[in-house]
């Protein structure tokens, strides 16, 4: 199984980048983060084990509690995000060439 | 292919700067950001509202492939013909805050031009989410789309 595609399969859910986002700022547990969403307790639990096996998060037991931290190493492979983020951009403005030049041509 | 759009992205910094030269002229490459039907064209959104002018607001609709609608919208700071726009830029019903464009719009040839975007971020963090999570940020991240970029990534 190709880990970075599932990494990119685990945050095209608006959840788990929600989820994403609720963790960068602090270590929560499980029912911290669930009591941020409308979704069900295992709804939210199945998000949760979805962003830990791709790494994304990571688990750390603290006395009776597991927090969930996001996975600094795995975030900050940035470069590797920036690539289809810039792809991205090359599309649209692909895009945005080829319409404009049938435009032109047009007039 | 020659990687025509670049992505800056310093380090610890709360912005980033895209560029793209075009086989166009500059006014036609203007034309694409300020007439609606061509702005719906190339980002494949739908425009519900778009007053290319300063102190003018806009308003974007996407439709997903489950049919859900997700709107973005911002008003217009700043808006010089065939020269710049200054926008605001933000995702209805996401934690994603709300983001500064700067886009200038510069001649090279007679037939050829250079778009630079300057987007400035709340913060750091939030700049850092975003590009990590790039699929949050497209307005045109269709599935089939999500898919193709998959398969170059695989």
């Amino acid at each position: 199984m190709n880990l970075r595609r599932d990494v990119f399969q685990a945050i095209a859910d608006p959840t788990r980048r929600a989820i994403l986002l609720l963790v960068a700022s602090q270590a929560l547990t499980a029912g911290a983060i669930a009591a941020n969403f409308g979704t069900a307790r295992p709804t939210v639990s199945k998000h949760l084990q979805i962003l830990t096996e791709c790494e994304l998060l990571a688990q750390e037991q603290s006395g009776r509690e597991i927090y969930y931290h996001i996975n600094a190493k795995k975030m900050k492979e940035v470069a590797d995000f920036i690539e289809p983020f810039r792809q991205m951009w090359d599309d649209r403005f692909n895009a945005l060439e080829a319409i404009m030049k049938a435009y032109k041509s047009n007039t | 292919m020659e990687r025509k759009t670049k992505v800056s992205a310093e380090d610890g910094k709360q912005d980033i700067m895209i560029t793209r030269e075009f086989d166009l002229a500059l006014e036609l490459l203007f034309r694409a950001y300020a007439e609606p039907e061509l702005v719906e064209q190339w980002m494949g959104t739908k425009v519900l509202k778009l007053e290319s002018k300063k102190h003018g607001s806009y308003q974007f609709e996407t439709t997903d492939p489950k049919g859900n609608k997700h709107g973005f919208s911002g008003v217009i700071h700043e808006f010089i013909p065939n020269r710049k726009i200054i926008r605001t830029f933000e995702m209805d019903g996401v934690p994603f805050g709300v983001q500064l464009e700067i886009t200038e719009f510069e001649k090279l040839t007679d037939d050829t031009s250079k778009v630079s975007m300057h987007v400035i971020y709340e913060s750091v963090a939030q700049r850092d989410e975003l590009l990590k999570l790039p699929f949050s940020y497209g307005i045109n991240m269709a599935h089939n789309r999500l898919e193709e970029l998959l398969k170059t990534l695989i």
